[in-house]
């Protein structure tokens, strides 16, 4: 059972419809024996990085979150916003991230250059894959759905498992160990979405 | 770059019409058969309007729209009847991703600011009709392209960039459903104008069309009614969407 974390902020209803769609079962939830419980987590998010820290706070959701995904090695995937909050900290912000990923979040910047590359960044994108991953496996002509201003920058260069050019390079997806996190939007990328979340249930416990 | 091309359909009670000029409303058929058609045909985004909230004062209809959400794995972006934040919360948790604001836009712009601080800009769309006058001036419409709003269209897209909206959705209501082509011109002044996306729509009835609107009018993207649901001089109706490999080809020639 995949347990999608409601905190108040986001679209778990969307990605609980594509799981259901590809038969995964899945609840949403923001109740902590639930998560106590879950095979996997989903973190999702669509908003700030201040008020997504402080929902999951207000929940009270940190502590059994921290226990499943650093103790327990649960596998988690942070989808968006859901992704930056695993890092150590954002620009867009002045709340600790979950500090997770070696990671922090910056802001799309195009000053310095001269095209008009318009902020959020809001299109379909490819994606160059770094590292082979189960998660990508089967998935032909990846191709993904985002919508996001700020992006996540690694500090290890071996938790990059794709990017994504949108003005300069980014990174499209993360992984450490069980926590992974992907900026675009799987729930909302068609085929390519369902095989990748497909791939993310099938995952087994490192 | 990568252009969103974006098939737009429009709610009438429980079936999907196609307007010419915001008149004249043909029948497409049932909602959900043809939003699973678009789904099937990996379009990359959708737009759903319905056209009678607004006129009829009625709350969006919640249970089809929780239906058609549930088919769409692609973005959604739902518009009509959107008066206040507890609509956009209820629609927004059954799974829709951006909220289109059209006539209460022009009646209470601060609204726009409101709703965008409260779920964040790119999820608000502000919709804008525009017709020429008379005198070949552009008019910002309301009610469904029924009023003048008497506002200048580039002066409104500013303010509401300004306000919070994250998105523009341009609607030439002259051109809407005559598949002539975009109003180019119109596209271009408030592409110029503002910094985020403009979603440009009507005229639209070929794939020229498209490249057309985004090199020479500057729209971010591009979005279209006919084109998508009539095939023939005959108008018959005959879901179309182009590859995503003619769309790449068309914007990269």
């Amino acid at each position: 059972m995949i347990v999608i974390i409601d905190y108040g902020i986001g679209n778990p209803r969307s990605i609980n419809n594509m799981l259901h769609k590809i038969d995964v079962e899945s609840i949403i939830s923001a109740n902590s024996a639930d998560i106590a419980n879950a095979e996997k987590l989903i973190l999702p998010g669509v908003g700030s990085f201040d008020a997504g820290m402080m929902n999951l706070e207000k929940m009270g959701i940190l502590k059994i979150l921290n226990e499943k995904v650093m103790r327990e090695k649960t596998p988690i995937l942070g989808i968006c916003l859901g992704m930056q909050l695993f890092a150590k900290k954002s620009e867009e912000g002045v709340r600790a991230g979950l500090g997770w990923i070696n990671a922090n979040v910056i802001r799309f910047s195009f000053v310095n250059t001269l095209s008009n590359f318009k902020i959020p960044h809001m299109s379909w994108n490819t994606v160059n894959i770094q590292k082979n991953s189960e998660l990508f496996q089967g998935i032909e002509d990846p191709r993904f759905y985002f919508v996001h201003s700020y992006h996540v920058k690694c500090e290890n260069e071996e938790d990059i498992l794709c990017n994504t050019t949108y003005g300069c390079e980014f990174h499209a997806a993360v992984k450490k160990d069980n926590v992974i996190g992907v900026q675009f939007h799987p729930e909302k990328s068609h085929k390519f979405g369902m095989k990748f979340l497909k791939n993310f249930s099938g995952l087994k416990k490192e | 770059m990568n252009i969103r091309t974006i098939p737009v359909l429009l709610l009438k009670e429980f079936g999907l019409v196609k307007t010419t000029k915001f008149k004249k409303p043909k029948y497409l058929g049932d909602p959900i058969n043809i939003i699973k058609i678009f789904n099937d045909k990996e379009v990359d985004e959708l737009i759903l309007l319905d056209i009678n909230a607004t006129k009829k004062n009625t709350p969006p209809q919640y249970e089809l729209i929780a239906e058609i959400a549930s088919e769409c794995f692609m973005p959604l972006c739902y518009g009509g009847g959107i008066r206040n934040l507890d609509t956009i919360k209820t629609i927004l948790s059954l799974g829709v991703e951006k909220i289109a604001i059209n006539s209460y836009a022009i009646e209470n712009p601060q609204f726009i600011g409101i709703a965008s601080e409260y779920v964040g800009s790119q999820t608000i769309v502000v919709s804008i009709d525009v017709k020429k006058n008379l005198l070949g001036k552009y008019e910002v419409y309301t009610k469904n392209g029924t009023q003048s709003a008497k506002l200048d269209p580039v002066t409104f897209a500013i303010q509401v960039e300004e306000l919070g909206a994250g998105e523009i959705f341009l609607n030439s209501i002259d051109r809407d459903g005559t598949m002539k082509g975009y109003d180019v011109n119109l596209i271009s002044k408030i592409s110029r104008s503002v910094s985020i996306p403009v979603i440009a729509c009507g005229g639209a009835g070929k794939l020229n069309d498209f490249s057309e609107a985004v090199k020479t009018g500057g729209a971010s993207a591009v979005a279209a009614g006919s084109f998508f649901v009539f095939h023939g001089p005959h108008r018959a109706v005959l879901i179309n969407v182009p590859s995503n490999k003619e769309l790449t080809d068309i914007y990269s020639k």
